[in-house]
């Protein structure tokens, strides 16, 4: 069975900036299980592009193996999506990266896959600060090959057949900030309103954009005992601020009192206005945010929010002073150095 | 202790030897080396230098042997007509090495021991650590010129002209004058010596011919590097591995020149040392599928690593282009000598049904050449191409055609549908055979803001890439896979068939590396009355042609370097050939094969096989 939708429009669909409605950001129709949380992930980035007004064929979506690696079909459904294989979704989407430099990189990944067989290419994905927006949509468990515990599930969580995990956890927010990722946020899948400006700041962050949103998995995850299930996570998640992100192009509006208010300006120009609710914490620090983390874990909360963001350095291409050209637009001309140079190169070998 | 030997010599023989140099690895021999053996190419003059290296930096033995043949034979041959043994590890090894009548050289600053003296060889010792210590007071200088000491002394025991090795010196040390001087001393040192101390020149000894024309001495994966600029791969992403490092490495040299933009000063190319080879692999298949040319170059542990990928190369139908410098076996030691060993392993790399294009250079030029060529065949195609060199030819310096580039060339980037194509289609189908050739339409990302954009997975889709499980939409994919197998069969490089009409009942096969020393055994078994015809091969899948060949002779030799006769068993089953219709001819010990080795085993089935007549095998071949 295949899943592709009717195409219907409604005339008085709202239009953003470049004339695009918010059902042609849409993907084919989900065939998760209701209530998994990666769909209200997709339904967030959805509406973030659509928001942003990117043209949707500009996002590259890449993606591992898992029931969260297959999302990238659910969502902007006009763009170019790569379901590759378990784990290693950080080198395509970094080779991806270096052919087209212009495009919206969207890597998305499963607790198993990032944190387990991918743990690797996620650690090196970051030291590159590849140009892209990692989220791993974080269940705890194996979705796809039916439940299994995963390293982020917390130790002394219980799985649904009853057994409690004897293992210490992978912290895959703390473990991107001690890696230098230059943008780290974490979020619930049950938070629209907190996850869509989050995913929006990562588009527009130059580098690695980290966000780990924890996504229960309704069928093997969310019982009684589990630490990733909604009760639990609603009950424990404490927000680092509130985010507005602010357009390159709009006015800053201060809504909220002095000394509550952070700001980053981003490499082009938007800004993000964090309203803090968390006083010792400052974004732009490293070591706070690392604090801020390693306080919520004593008190068995879930730190929500960005957590950390750094605007100064350059991506891979700047590091590695590729072309302004994306490498997949040059041509003979600039690639072939032609048969003179090949006379000099020969005569060096006689 | 040079003079009579109870052996008869030889007649005098000119440009046809062999020299060995036994020396410890890291101490500045093999600059020496390459002097030695630049200067014989330089005097017009045939030569095949080959480095025989331990799998470590200090300290180890390694042997660099250099082969002279007026007749211009390439391969590696038997029988070593003199040694230049510096290397106390392995001396004993080495005087044994010399072949009955020939000659070793040693360092006679120590007194050899009488046990170690054979009756039936020259020696001629040249104090040279004495020599180096009188006249050098810097100790690696000391080091290094006990080197330079004997390409002298080989100067002119072999007679080569003492002012091609000072231009070379010159062209070594240009920007670096100061060190042309000492370097001049050491070789008169050695020179000297020979002069008033020995009969020179040999019994064997060179003379200035005219037989090297424009070719260049240069090694396989230079030409790689240089062939994947001239390609247009602008991604590269490797992990490093002995044998193939220098692949990537000489691209990022002449990437480094060639591919530069003047104004800006940035890179038309971006290369990433990767964290292994599954990340290396997995960046070329996002480079490729986003539409940029991208490579890696490995070597058998690496494809090993990257048989997951190489799978979803292949059903998912992403170009990719992988470089396998074959080598001896897993782990370290065995892995710095040569073989060709990993041919089953990719031709049908990773799990479900698989199998890639392979292609087989065998020279420098053929590297160059038909790395260029895979990113064409591997974009035309859709999917993997490996180019598989080894060892010998990656890393030894062969004598080779020029380089040449046809200015006319455009790429070829296969079907890759542009934003007005897709705007004027109707509905887009992915994995549609459309031209009923088996190869479907691409799309790259980015191209169109709402057609053309799909999910690229390894399997369940359909022809529109849309998911399905649909059992007979996987059937009719892996069989429209199976026409764009045939559609390459002869898009591939055709062999090369060595006589138009086959004259003789047997064939000999053969590809890469084995290919100069399958063609001195002809030779030489035609000399001795046995006609043989040849094919080399230089892609699979097979094409017609070799079908034809091997059902045109009652059987054919498949010479190989590897145990299990791996490019028979592929012959086998890509062609349905019956086993008894193939011999193997097989070297496995690391070391490159020899014209000798396959002569002499041809010839021994044969006589089996009641072929040839008793006293024709006998004679000495
Ligand atoms: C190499 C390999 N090993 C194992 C699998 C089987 N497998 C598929 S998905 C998966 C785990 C997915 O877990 P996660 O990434 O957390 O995704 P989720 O389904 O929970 O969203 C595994 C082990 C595979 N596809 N490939
Ligand atoms: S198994 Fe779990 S993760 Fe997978 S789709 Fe169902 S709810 Fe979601
Ligand atoms: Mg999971």
């Amino acid at each position: 069975m295949t899943y592709i939708k009717p195409i219907f429009r409604h005339p008085k669909l709202p239009k953003n900036k470049i004339g695009y409605t918010l059902k042609e950001y849409e993907g084919a129709i989900s065939n998760l299980c209701a209530g998994c949380g990666h769909d209200s992930i997709s339904t967030a980035i959805v509406q973030a592009c659509f928001d942003l007004s990117i043209e949707p064929h500009k996002v590259a979506k890449i993606s591992g193996i898992g029931c969260s690696s297959k999302t990238p079909a659910f969502f902007l459904g006009n763009s170019h999506g790569f379901n590759s294989v378990h784990g290693r979704m950080p080198s395509v989407a970094t080779g991806a990266n270096l052919a087209n430099k212009d495009l919206v990189y969207f890597g998305v990944s499963g607790d198993g896959d990032t944190a387990s067989i991918g743990m690797g290419q996620f650690v090196h994905a970051i030291r590159r600060n590849v140009n892209m927006v990692y989220l791993v949509m974080n269940n705890g468990c194996y979705g796809l090959t039916k439940g299994q515990d995963s390293a982020t599930a917390d130790q002394g969580s219980k799985s649904k057949a009853g057994s409690i995990n004897p293992f210490q956890p992978v912290d895959l927010a703390s473990l991107a900030v001690e890696l230098g990722a230059t943008f780290v946020a974490q979020s619930f899948s049950g938070d629209k309103g907190q996850l869509v400006p989050l995913i929006k700041a990562a588009i527009h962050h130059k580098g690695f954009a980290f966000i780990n949103v924890i996504s229960p998995c309704v069928t093997f995850n969310n019982n009684v005992g589990s630490t990733k299930s909604y009760d639990y996570v609603r009950e424990h998640m404490e927000m680092t601020s509130k985010l507005d992100f602010v357009p390159q192009e709009s006015e800053i509006k201060v809504d909220y009192e002095e000394g509550e208010i952070a700001q980053v300006t981003m490499h082009d120009g938007t800004r993000l206005q964090l309203h803090k609710l968390e006083n010792e914490w400052d974004p732009k620090d490293r070591l706070s945010a690392m604090n801020a983390i390693q306080r919520a874990r004593a008190k068995e909360e879930i730190i929500t929010g960005l957590l950390y963001v750094e605007t100064r350095f350059g991506d891979l291409h700047d590091i590695l002073g590729t072309s302004d050209i994306p490498l997949n637009k040059l041509t003979a001309k600039e690639l072939n150095p032609g048969g003179a140079a090949l006379v000099e190169i020969n005569n060096g070998f006689n | 202790m040079s003079g009579a030997i109870n052996q008869v010599s030889r007649p005098s023989q000119v440009n046809d030897f062999v020299v060995r140099f036994a020396n410890v690895n890291g101490t500045g021999s093999a600059s020496a080396n390459f002097l030695f053996a630049k200067a014989i190419f330089r005097m017009g003059i045939p030569v095949t230098p080959k480095n025989i290296f331990p799998s470590n930096i200090q300290g180890l033995p390694t042997w660099y042997e250099v082969r002279v043949s007026e007749k211009g034979y390439l391969g590696r041959r038997e029988g070593i007509d003199l040694v230049v043994a510096v290397n106390a590890q392995s001396f004993e090894k080495d005087i044994q090495s010399v072949r009955a009548g020939g000659y070793l050289i040693y360092d006679s600053t120590k007194k050899m021991h009488n046990n170690l003296i054979r009756e039936d060889i020259h020696y001629l010792g040249i104090p040279m650590m004495e020599m180096c210590n009188t006249h050098f007071t810097d100790p690696r200088q000391r080091q290094l010129f006990k080197n330079i000491i004997y390409v002298g002394a080989l100067s002119v025991l072999l007679s080569i002209e003492f002012e091609v090795l000072e231009t070379l010196l010159a062209e070594q040390f240009a920007g670096k004058e100061k060190l042309i001087a000492p370097n001049i001393k050491a070789l008169k040192l050695g020179a000297n010596y020979v002069l008033e101390q020995f009969q020179y020149p040999l019994d064997f000894h060179l003379q200035r011919r005219d037989l090297v024309k424009s070719k260049i001495l240069v090694d396989g994966n230079t030409a790689c590097g240089l062939g994947a600029v001239y390609g247009g791969a602008t991604v590269v992403a490797w992990y490093p591995i002995t044998p193939s490092t220098s692949v990537a490495e000489a691209f990022d040299k002449f990437a480094g020149k060639l591919r530069v933009d003047k104004v800006t000063g940035k890179k038309n190319y971006a290369i990433v040392q990767a964290e292994d080879e599954l990340a290396a692999i997995g960046m070329v298949i996002g480079a490729n599928w986003n539409g940029a040319r991208s490579f890696t170059a490995t070597s058998g542990p690496g494809v090993s690593l990257m048989n997951e990928f190489i799978g979803l190369s292949y059903f998912a139908e992403v170009p990719a282009v992988l470089v396998d410098v074959q080598r001896a076996g897993p782990s370290t030691g065995m892995p710095t000598r040569t073989q060709q060993s990993d041919v089953l392993l990719a031709a049908y790399a990773s799990h479900g049904d698989t199998k890639h294009i392979l292609l087989f250079p065998s020279t420098p030029k053929e590297c160059f050449e038909l790395t260029a060529k895979s990113f064409e065949l591997a974009e035309y195609l859709q999917t993997l191409v490996v180019l598989m060199t080894d060892l010998d030819l990656g890393m030894n310096d062969h004598m080779s055609e020029p380089f040449e580039w046809d200015d006319n060339h455009e790429y070829n980037r296969g079907k890759v549908l542009t934003e007005e194509e897709l705007e004027n289609m109707g509905r887009y189908g992915r994995y549609l055979d459309v031209d009923g050739d088996g190869i479907p339409y691409r799309t790259i990302p980015g191209t169109h803001p709402t057609k053309g954009g799909f999910t690229t997975r390894g399997t369940s889709r359909d022809e529109y890439a849309a998911y399905t499980e649909d059992n007979k939409a996987y059937q009719r994919n892996m069989e429209r896979l199976l026409a764009k197998w045939e559609t390459a069969r002869e898009l591939v490089p055709a062999p090369e068939v060595y006589h138009e009409a086959n004259q003789h009942n047997f064939g000999i096969l053969f590809y890469g590396t084995s290919t100069y020393s399958s063609e001195e055994a002809k030779d030489i078994l035609e000399a001795k009355g046995i006609g043989l015809d040849a094919v080399r091969i230089k892609a699979f899948p097979f094409n017609a042609t070799v079908k034809d060949f091997i059902a045109s002779h009652q059987q054919v030799f498949v010479i190989e370097q590897n145990r299990d006769a791996q490019l028979r068993s592929l012959l086998m089953m890509d062609l349905s050939i019956a086993p008894e219709k193939l011999v193997p001819v097989l070297n496995f010990d690391g070391m490159p094969i020899t014209a000798d080795f396959i002569a002499k085993s041809i010839a021994s089935h044969l006589f089996q096989e009641k072929h040839l007549q008793h006293d024709l095998y006998q004679t000495h071949i």
